[in-house]
């Protein structure tokens, strides 16, 4: 487990840490998770993180919302899951209303667009710079590593390249991936 | 994008927010991959089916929660302040935020949170123990493929699209080899947006 120092210390502390988190992710959450949880507060480990991830891909509903609900129940039980969901949708819910009405008057401005385009850039590097990251624990899967980085490259061809729908992605190259480090487990 | 969303003129009774909240119920539960993968469906339901929003507002609901900070899930949240607009007030507009929020979000919290503590208090089980260690080479693939997906969506339709993908790359180099904080390299793509230099 991690060590007591580095863990959310209320519920206001997941409430709070959640919302900042939330009110970075331009683009969607995801490459701030990573960079706030595991490099900053060192709440989880980079496996624990891709661990807690592989759940929240799998499971119904969005990724964070899941993540959040994952780490804020492990220490808090159900109060700690619903705190870090608060914390993740109430003022980025507010700030996106007054965004749809404030849509029609800025829509148009070129200095605005802009702007908007150049942060929808840097965040898909920011998301490229996580899976980087995290590629690092690779080398302590129970797999052997050709293995992982054979089947992470296909994964990238079929879901970035080939468009195939994720579901069958996460069933089919995942299962494999399930399958395969079962069979290492047991020897 | 440029156009104002044009307002359609709804009567919506009871019957019709129950019927809105139950099939954002269900879409919780195909909802794999996140709210954004039902949005087909969504599509089909509110824009086709029922008019209840106008093309341009689905539209705008996306690209709006894309582009604003926090869980892209929030253009779930748009949709329904959009139907209850066009269904005449404020207040329905509300009211239809915490219809669609809170039928897309329910199911799906639910199964996720329980599921979590069961896996979590059998961790060490082999069965638990495979399926979290074997997904993680996809889990990285499906990082890189989010970053290359969004990444080509921004360049596309764009006269300099080489100049948004450099900075992409800078970005993400910058991350990955350095501990700047991420908001001023938020700040930074903004700023050479904001005076079209990409």
């Amino acid at each position: 487990m991690t060590p007591s120092s580095h863990r959310p210390q209320s519920l206001s502390d997941l409430f709070l840490s959640f919302t900042w988190l939330a009110l970075q992710g331009f683009g969607g959450v995801l490459a701030v998770v990573q960079r706030e949880l595991v490099e900053r507060k060192r709440w989880l480990s980079q496996e624990e993180f891709i661990e807690d991830w592989a759940v929240a891909q799998i499971m119904p509903g969005p990724n964070v919302v899941n993540l959040s609900l994952m780490i804020g129940g492990r220490y808090f039980g159900l109060p700690g899951a619903l705190a870090a969901l608060a914390g993740l949708l109430a003022l980025p819910l507010i700030l996106v209303l007054g965004l749809a009405l404030l849509h029609d008057r800025f829509a148009d401005n070129p200095q605005v667009a802009g702007a908007l385009r150049g942060m929808a850039a840097v965040s898909a590097g920011l998301i490229g710079a996580a899976g980087l990251k995290l590629a690092v624990a690779l080398k302590r899967s129970p797999l052997p590593l050709s293995w992982c980085v054979a089947i992470a490259a296909l994964g990238f061809v079929l879901v970035a390249l080939l468009k195939c729908p994720l579901i069958y992605v996460l069933l089919g190259l995942g299962g494999l991936g399930c399958v395969l480090t079962w069979r290492r487990l047991a020897a | 994008m440029s156009a104002a969303p044009a307002t359609l003129h709804l009567a919506l009774a009871w019957s019709d927010w129950l019927s809105l909240f139950s099939h954002f119920l269900l879409l919780s539960l195909m909802s794999i991959g996140g709210a954004i993968s039902t949005s087909s469906e969504m599509h089909r339901f509110l824009v086709e089916q029922h008019h209840w929003l106008s093309q341009e507002q689905f539209n705008t609901a996306i690209a709006l929660a894309q582009a604003a900070p926090g869980p892209n899930v929030l253009f779930v949240a748009l949709m329904g302040w959009h139907v209850g607009m066009n269904a005449g007030s404020t207040g329905a507009a509300l009211f239809g935020v915490l219809v669609s929020m809170v039928g897309i979000m329910t199911p799906s919290t639910i199964i996720t949170y329980t599921a979590a503590r069961w896996g979590h208090r059998n961790r060490e089980l082999r069965a638990v123990r495979a399926f979290k260690q074997g997904m993680a080479p996809v889990v990285i693939a499906l990082l890189l493929s989010t970053a290359w997906i969004l990444g080509s969506s921004v360049v596309q339709n764009v006269d300099a699209g080489w100049r948004l993908a450099l900075l992409a790359v800078a970005a993400g180099l910058v991350i990955w080899r350095t501990r700047l904080h991420l908001l001023w390299v938020l700040a930074a793509g903004a700023l050479l947006g904001a005076f079209g230099l990409v």
